[in-house]
């Protein structure tokens, strides 16, 4: 188990949350630290990017739709100032358009709500992997 | 050539079947049949009344006008023939009277003078045979002629007594002495010793006859003259001989002009007479014509007017009979037509709203339902990894089903929102073939499995499509993963594709499936309609088969009966427009 919980350099493996549904976002934050990653939580596109410029984070689970900043507007910044950054989207009503343009953004990956926790983990894992 | 033809007539015939078996008159379309009852009656009442009395007028009028015509032709050569007739006596009675007067009585005796006299008449005036001069006691005491009549006693015969008493006399045609026909005028007058004498006359008959002969106009008239008994006086040819009973019409009244009056039973042989009592005289002149050759010309009009008529009737009525029913079978077909595609559409704006419903119902519910995932995963993780969370296998168990049914509710949202999703069509070129064996490949598995038995018959020589190759898949895909829902183990399943009209392409997958009822027909591109919801089935597959289709601007439709098997054809162009959506999607 403990293997799951760290990363290469023994670290664990930090991801940012954007989602506006507290609800939703604290139990998959909760959920995912009994994976052994660590989570940092935003409800909105602003707060995220500052955690981002604090250096603190570079894995980011992604919501489309919230209030104040739209999450393709989101990735976008984030692709612009940290194009290392590996970008998740998460959404409840994504299609085929939407999956086209988060590609075409430089997402990491396109997933449907509700989600599938062991395919979320994998994939952060995997994102992990690649940017280091 | 041929077909071309044969196309043609076979137009024509259902246009003239339409009209004498007209669609909405089979269909009871009690609206239109009012309809054309109306009109057509109308129409030919306005039209058809109106000629009929114009008709019966002309043909009345002209009947009248025409018997008319020939009563007055009838009236005019009696008359003038009576004035002939008349003066043709009363000549012969002013010359006998003036011979009496100017001669001496014992000069007349001798009857060398009374020859000379004769002879002088005749010159003078024609139509005398002979002379004779008769005393008081009725005498013949001289006598000019070609007869040998001196000495006879007149003294019994009337004429005799009757030309004493009045004077003068024109008598009946009678055998008398001679035993020939003939007619006499007498003149009463005085000799010198103050007694009476008679000079008396016999008429030339033949120029009488001759008179009336040069009347008749054609064979069919006919003039004579008859006494007031109805004796036939002179030649009638086929009414008479002469000193017999006129036949074939009644002896006329008298009366003081010319008449005209119509005898004879039978039409065929009706006669028109024209007759004038003779003054001073025992004679009725007759003129008598057969109606039907007077009536020759109204015949000929009447012949015509009543073909002229029997034409425009039916020329009328056919007209009449002819648009209105071409108008309103238009009407009908219009009506029945737009009635079609205003069911169309209402049930393409049905689906649509159905489907903003929709979509927007997985809107909502999708967030709700993501909280529940991740919190019943949550519960089950802590089951799982805390240790003061024992265990539970029961509690295990019961998320378990919770997060299943989450997942089946979001299976349901995904493709509620694909219902609705209105996404590109993005076009390339390829053989519906290929596209139809694709979508065999995925099934070719449960095929095999099931026992199913798969017929393709698609020719070759069809036309590549122009279309969006994924829509098309998914369309064929849904229709053929219901027929296989629908079949049971060893059934069949046939997909058949062929050009239709308009240079579509129709393709049909027909199953020998279960078939679907009349009522259920109705409602089966209705999302979430499914006989199969126990086993999984969303009710949304036909619903999304029917947006695609309609997206790529085809047509879908559906046969069924039940035990028998379903028959879903879908008919697409073979060329699609690209079509990009600009409308913004939800996020």
């Amino acid at each position: 188990m403990s293997s799951q919980k760290q990363g290469y350099e023994g670290k664990p493996i930090r991801v940012l949350l954007v989602d506006d549904e507290r609800q939703f976002v604290e139990a998959l934050a909760e959920r995912l630290q009994l994976r052994g990653f660590e989570t940092l939580v935003a409800h909105d596109g602003p707060p995220a990017l500052d955690l981002l410029e604090q250096d603190l984070v570079r894995l980011v689970v992604l919501d489309l739709r919230m209030p104040d900043m739209d999450g393709l507007e989101v990735l976008r910044r984030i692709k612009e100032r940290w194009p290392e950054t590996r970008v998740i989207i998460a959404t409840g009503h994504g299609d085929e358009e939407e999956r086209r343009k988060c590609m075409s953004l430089g997402a990491f990956a396109f997933l449907s709500k509700p989600l599938d926790i062991k395919e979320l983990s994998g994939l952060l894992r995997e994102a992990w992997s690649a940017s280091s | 050539m041929s077909n071309r033809f044969r196309t043609v007539a076979t137009a024509l015939k259902s246009r003239l079947t339409a009209l004498y078996r007209p669609p909405f008159w089979v269909d009871r379309a009690r609206r239109y049949c009012y309809i054309w009852v109306v009109s057509v009656s109308l129409l030919a009442v306005v039209s058809l009344v109106p000629l009929t009395l114009m008709v019966l007028y002309v043909y009345d009028s002209s009947q009248k006008a025409i018997t008319e015509e020939n009563v007055l032709r009838i009236l005019r050569i009696t008359s003038n023939t009576r004035r002939t007739v008349t003066s043709f006596f009363e000549q012969r009675l002013k010359a006998l009277r003036f011979t009496a007067q100017v001669e001496n009585y014992s000069l007349l005796r001798q009857s060398g003078h009374l020859a000379e006299v004769l002879k002088n008449l005749k010159y003078g005036f024609g139509g005398i045979v002979d002379l004779g001069l008769i005393d008081a006691s009725g005498i013949q005491v001289a006598y000019a002629g070609p007869f040998e009549l001196e000495g006879k006693d007149y003294s019994g015969q009337g004429w005799f007594k009757r030309t004493l008493e009045q004077g003068a006399y024109v008598s009946d045609i009678f055998l008398g002495f001679r035993g020939v026909p003939h007619m006499i005028v007498a003149v009463r007058s005085t000799n010198e010793q103050g007694g009476d004498f008679v000079l008396r006359a016999t008429l030339d008959m033949e120029s009488l006859s001759e008179i009336l002969h040069s009347l008749e106009l054609s064979e069919h008239s006919v003039s004579f003259i008859i006494n007031t008994d109805g004796i036939v006086q002179t030649p009638s040819r086929r009414y008479g001989e002469p000193l017999e009973k006129v036949c074939c019409m009644p002896v006329p009244e008298y009366s003081e002009h010319s008449q005209v009056f119509e005898t004879g039973s039978e039409e065929a042989r009706r006669l028109m007479v024209g007759y004038a009592y003779i003054a001073n005289s025992p004679f009725i002149l007759l003129l008598v014509k057969e109606k039907a050759e007077i009536m020759q010309n109204w015949y000929e009009l009447r012949k015509n007017l009543i073909t002229f008529f029997l034409g425009s009737f039916i020329v009328i009525f056919l007209v009449f009979y002819v648009i209105p029913t071409y108008i309103i079978q238009s009407l009908y077909e219009a009506e029945q037509t737009s009635a079609k595609s205003i069911h169309r559409l209402e049930e393409t704006a049905r689906l649509a709203s159905l489907g903003r419903l929709a979509a927007g119902v997985a809107h909502e519910i999708n967030n709700p339902l993501a909280i529940i995932n991740e919190k019943a995963g949550l519960i089950k993780d802590l089951i799982t990894f805390k240790a003061e969370c024992k265990h539970d296998e029961r509690l295990e168990g019961l998320i378990d089903s919770v997060l299943a049914s989450v997942e089946r509710c979001g299976a349901v949202t995904k493709q509620l929102l694909g219902f609705a999703r209105h996404t590109e069509v993005s076009v390339t070129e390829f053989p519906i073939a290929k596209i139809i064996k694709d979508v065999l490949s995925f099934l070719e598995k449960e095929a095999s499995y099931r026992n199913i038995t798969l017929k393709l018959d698609i020719p070759e020589d069809l036309p590549p499509m122009v279309s969006d190759r994924g829509k098309l898949q998914q369309i064929f895909l849904n229709l053929i993963n219901n027929a296989f829902q629908a079949v049971n183990d060893g059934g069949r399943i046939e997909i058949a594709a062929k050009p239709a009209e308009n240079g579509r392409i129709g393709v049909s997958v027909s199953d020998n499936g279960c078939g679907i009822s009349e009522e259920n027909l109705q409602k089966i591109f209705d999302p979430f309609f499914s006989t199969k919801k126990g086993s999984g089935g969303t009710g949304l597959g036909l619903s999304i088969t029917y947006g695609l289709v309609q997206r790529l601007g085809g047509d879908i439709s559906v046969e069924s009966e039940l035990g028998r098997g379903t028959r879903f054809t879908v008919t697409l162009p073979t060329a699609t427009e690209e079509v990009r959506d600009e409308g913004p999607t939800c996020g």
